[in-house]
């Protein structure tokens, strides 16, 4: 049996990436937000500073650990309003057709033409910074590939065999598009899904750093990664620590984006068996 | 039984609509099949025979559709009943196996929860009760070691292994009606022999009839009692199945008839050429005047080309369309 070594190692990353998030209180040596210390501001990382500190003496081990809190729940949550979306209406779309898929179309066309960042934007500008109105936001915002994948699968299933036996069989459309066309399409939608989370954590840190993210002092990666930009050259390790974790989470969710995909086809599950 | 027919058609027309005409794809399609009977619908590829059964099970999409006639099921007409009366009649009532086993099974699911799931579409059934009843519905069409097999996907099966559980599908339920449109078309010779006999004895069990589609006349004729011949859109002749082999009155029946190799015979033997039916199709939107059959038939005269012939009623039983029918 060939090992899936995507699967474990991206398994691997993210389930890591979650547990930290879980366990921050245990793992942090202080607390993120209220041991600043100037006169520790901006010790390179040593044994008791493992990640170094920033120039408030705040210790960037601990702001890392706590950030996975913030930057995993908008990932994951963000994407999955994303993902629902999508697959809602791309999945009626492509099976009605009809009026229907051209409010779709024109829709997604609308989502494509319209930056997402600036989209998102404009939604956090009505419902106010804060953890809440970014997870709407950027959930709202990132369906449109979804949306494409979902109704370009339930075209092409549309016409197969075993979708028109089910509606000879009596299936209703809805019993159809769930139990038919849903399961052959999730390779490819768990797969931009995966993708999704990555960009998602990558739109909170940019949305962060223009101050309508999680608000300082409370660390995100993404705002980690924003304020440590003028020192640079300084401080690098302000931005290479949570830059890495942002790195190691998004490469861990498309290598399990890519092992799912292979478990999700049932011709290569049997081969394994 | 007695009173009224499983299911009747009445000068049913299909059109074709183009976008910019109509066309009649089929018309004046009238046949009747009793409880429990077997009715057999033979023709070549494109002359209507697969577009009657979607019309039959209300399944005509765009550019098809029923362009008027009546079809009952149990004296009720059905095709106007609201999608969801259609549907409770699909799969329950009526159902359906297709030519080709590869694709008619979904690939992401077990095949013993493909039959589950019939029964808790129709019957309401709990999926626990459901898994149970597919176990012995993948055993009554002999699939070994079915509690097993339940677990498989499609793509593990064979293609006659498919077809048995794409019949086990259909059976499910109990209908009254099965529709096989070509159902061995994609099998082996011997695989298809098992399965038709499988698909034959279990209908006579319950008592289901068969509507078998198909191009091989010689097949449906061992499956069905009665047959009927169509060609380009319109049924040319309708008889018992023995009748119709020794002493078929359509000229395009007796072509057909004509055309199938025997075993032993010259033809067969390499020493002489199998008889062919001359000329080709018509195309469905240039369909001759007359006797659609005319430009290739033999027996042809003024009359077939110019004035349609309707069903005669023959002494032996049967109705043909030809004005010159032995």
């Amino acid at each position: 049996m060939k090992l899936r070594a995507n699967l474990v190692i991206g398994g691997a990353l993210f389930a890591l990436a979650i547990l930290v998030g879980v366990l921050a209180p245990w793992l942090a040596h202080t607390d993120p937000v209220l041991d600043a210390n100037l006169l520790n501001a901006e010790e390179p990382p040593s044994w008791t500073w493992w990640f170094g500190t920033d120039d408030q003496g705040r210790d960037i081990y601990s702001r890392v650990v706590y950030g996975a809190r913030v930057s995993l729940t908008v990932g994951i949550v963000s994407q999955l309003i994303n993902s629902v979306i999508g697959v809602a209406l791309g999945l009626s779309a492509g099976y009605w057709g009809g009026w229907w898929d051209d409010v779709v179309n024109a829709l997604t066309n609308v989502m494509l033409a319209i930056p997402s960042l600036i989209f998102a934007l404009a939604i956090m500008a009505v419902l106010g910074p804060g953890l809440t109105s970014l997870l709407i936001a950027l959930g709202l915002t990132n369906w449109s590939f979804t949306c494409r994948i979902a109704r370009a699968s339930a075209l092409s299933l549309r016409s197969q065999g075993y979708v028109q036996a089910a509606t000879v069989l009596g299936y209703g459309d809805l019993r159809i598009m769930i139990t038919q066309l849903l399961p052959n399409m999730l390779g490819p939608i768990v797969v931009i899904g995966t993708l999704g989370m990555g960009s998602a954590v990558l739109s909170e840190a940019a949305l962060s750093f223009l101050g309508l993210g999680v608000r300082p002092p409370f660390p995100s990666w993404g705002s980690m990664l924003s304020d440590a930009r003028d020192q640079i050259t300084t401080a690098p390790w302000l931005s290479v620590f949570p830059g890495l974790a942002i790195f190691l989470t998004v490469l861990g969710l498309n290598l399990l984006g890519d092992g799912l995909r292979d478990i999700l086809d049932p011709q290569s599950r049997s081969r394994r068996t | 039984m007695t009173g009224a027919p499983l299911i009747e058609v009445e000068d049913l027309r299909i059109d074709l609509d183009d976008g910019s005409r109509r066309v009649a794809a089929a018309e004046g399609i009238s046949f009747r099949i009793d409880r429990g009977e077997t009715f057999g619908l033979v023709g070549e590829s494109g002359c209507g025979k697969s577009i009657t059964a979607l019309a039959l099970i209300g399944l005509l999409r765009q550019p098809l559709s029923i362009g008027g006639g009546v079809i009952r099921f149990e004296g009720q007409e059905i095709q106007h009943l609201s999608a969801a009366r259609q549907r409770d009649l699909r799969g329950n009532r009526i159902a359906m196996i297709f030519q080709e086993p590869m694709t008619a099974l979904n690939p992401v699911s077990p095949v013993g929860r493909q039959i589950a799931e019939m029964f808790v579409l129709h019957k309401g059934k709990s999926w626990r009760e459901a898994n149970q009843l597919a176990v012995e519905a993948l055993a009554s069409v002999r699939v070994s070691a079915p509690e097993r097999r339940v677990n498989d996907y499609p793509h593990q099966l064979s293609g006659g292994m498919r077809q048995r559980v794409m019949i086990a599908i259909a059976l499910a339920c109990g209908p009254d009606l099965l529709i096989a449109d070509e159902p061995t078309t994609a099998l082996d010779v011997t695989v298809q022999a098992e399965i038709i006999e499988l698909m034959r004895n279990l209908c006579a069990e319950r008592g289901t009839a068969i509507l078998m589609i198909s191009h091989d006349l010689g097949l449906v004729a061992n499956v069905c009692r009665r047959v009927a011949v169509m060609y380009a859109g319109r049924i040319v002749e309708e008889r018992g199945s023995a009748d119709i082999f020794r002493t078929p009155s359509h000229p395009y029946t007796q072509g057909l008839v004509d055309s199938l190799p025997r075993l032993g015979s010259r033809a067969a033997l390499g020493r002489s050429r199998l008889k062919e039916i001359a000329g080709v199709v018509p195309a469905i939107t240039n369909f001759p005047d007359g006797c659609r059959f005319n430009p290739r038939c033999a027996q042809a005269t003024d009359i077939c080309r110019t004035v349609a012939p309707t069903a005669d009623v023959l002494e032996a039983g049967g109705l043909v369309r030809c004005h010159h029918h032995a």
